[in-house]
């Protein structure tokens, strides 16, 4: 059975008339994709901004061309294997800020309740995430910024980890001060969370408790301490083509080690409830153009992609562009079972990254 | 300390291969709350769709009392309390 999406067919056959005159052999005679190829495929330097804005504007025809490019460049420039992650909340629901697409702030209302893990099921949770392959493991927790007290059930949960279970571990906690940011670097996490979300121009439309520059601090604190910045983003939330080419050249400008590249999937009780699901296309256009951005970063598959992409579309995007992915559920939501994700793995001869303690 | 017994959900998948199977029986709509359709016939429009997301989610409510529950998502399974009538799982 295939998850219904919004993507009618597969971009291989997105040949479909649009009002564009065909270019050349599936959209190759568009010179922005000339371009990309020698810039970002053979010289390994990122699309601008406005180069970035005509990637978006491709017509369906050209969708296959630039989804091969993006694959072409992924492969150059990152390698074949894909990093497989799995992510748990440590404290749902209950957050005092008020970023738009979450159903876990307390200032909506949203049926999330607030919850914490506790450290036992924490551990199972990353026992089993590592026996799917998985490298990657996240703690999540929904806040401004951690307290002492969940600094203390960090570092607790980080030992027992480490105890028991051979998988990095990264973490996203909000804003951090200096000082968390230097104890995070010193108990091992190797990586950390901090997303962008959303491009500078369009975040006061979704977050209206703290600011753009806010975030960015944080990131600048994550890398100077040597951890790996891992800053996301949030597409479809009703931010223009321009914009979303600005928040893949804002991204790039920061160079995060990792990119999880998330779809809006609208949530009971928040301001964008009825957004409604982005294109399906479009969403496999701003993957293509996310790896011309940055072609040596992580591009990992986050949330939403099953109601954006739906089956078809996660296998067209991992032959687009991806090279990393969530495996199994989200924080609040469920993902594909994570053996459908690593049957396609095997089926695309794509072999899952194996496990590299960075710190 | 509390007996918590440990449910079982009924499935409403079709379509889809996501990995929850929650629809938990009862008087109420474990997404939005507001009260299932009951009985052998079709499903309303707006529960036909609750029952269309709750394969991508875990309930919120109880199917039995309407109660939010306390939802934990884990990579590989989801637990929902409710307080009065105890543990939901995938």
């Amino acid at each position: 059975m295939t998850i219904q999406a919004n993507v009618p067919t597969s971009p291989t056959s997105a040949n479909a008339g649009n009002g564009h005159q065909s270019k050349g052999h599936q959209g190759k005679g568009y010179q922005i994709l000339q371009t990309a190829r020698r810039q970002v495929l053979e010289d390994g330097i990122g699309l601008t901004q406005a180069q970035l804005e005509e990637i978006l504007r491709l017509p369906d025809e050209a969708l296959p061309a630039a989804l091969e490019l993006a694959h072409q460049v992924r492969l150059r420039h990152c390698g074949e294997d894909v990093e497989v992650e799995g992510i748990i909340s440590i404290k749902t629901g209950g957050c005092p800020e008020d970023c738009h697409f979450c159903s876990q702030s307390g200032l909506f209302d949203s049926p999330v309740r607030g919850v914490w893990l506790d450290i036992p099921e924490l551990v199972k949770a990353a026992k089993e995430t590592a026996a799917t392959g998985a490298t990657e493991f996240c703690i999540v927790a929904a806040v401004r910024g951690p307290d002492i007290k969940l600094m203390n059930q960090i570092k607790f949960a980080i030992d027992r980890i480490n105890e028991e279970v051979d998988i990095n571990i990264a973490c996203s906690l909000g804003m951090l001060t200096q000082r968390q940011v230097d104890q995070l670097a010193g108990w091992g996490v190797h990586r950390y969370n901090h997303n962008l979300e959303t491009a500078r121009s369009y975040f006061p439309k979704v977050v209206t408790t703290h600011t753009y520059e806010e975030r960015l601090e944080t990131c600048a604190m994550v890398k100077d301490a040597g951890m790996e910045l891992c800053c996301g983003a949030l597409i479809g939330m009703g931010e223009s083509l321009e914009q979303r080419a600005e928040l893949a050249a804002q991204l790039a400008a920061l160079e995060p080690h990792e990119v999880p590249l998330n779809f809006l999937n609208p949530r009971p009780g928040t301001p964008l409830e009825n957004q409604g699901i982005m294109d399906g296309k479009d969403a496999l256009r701003a993957i293509a153009a996310f790896r011309l951005a940055m072609p040596r970063t992580v591009l990992r598959y986050a949330g939403g992609r099953e109601l954006t992409l739906g089956d078809l579309g996660t296998r067209d995007g991992l032959l687009g562009g991806i090279n990393a992915v969530i495996v199994g559920n989200y924080l609040t939501t469920l993902g594909r079972p994570a053996t459908a994700d690593l049957d396609l793995l095997v089926d695309l001869n794509m072999p899952i990254k194996e496990l590299q303690k960075t710190l | 300390m509390k007996e918590v017994s440990t449910r079982s959900t009924t499935g409403n998948t079709a379509g889809s291969t996501t990995g929850s199977t929650a629809t938990t029986t009862g008087n109420f709509c474990g997404h939005c709350g507001e009260a299932s359709d009951g009985g052998d016939g079709p499903p309303s429009d707006v529960h036909q769709r609750c029952g269309e997301r709750l394969a991508m989610e875990p309930p919120r409510y109880c199917g039995l009392c309407r109660r939010r529950m306390k939802v934990q998502v884990t990579p590989l399974g989801w637990t929902a309390e409710c307080s009065r009538h105890g543990m939901f799982a995938s």
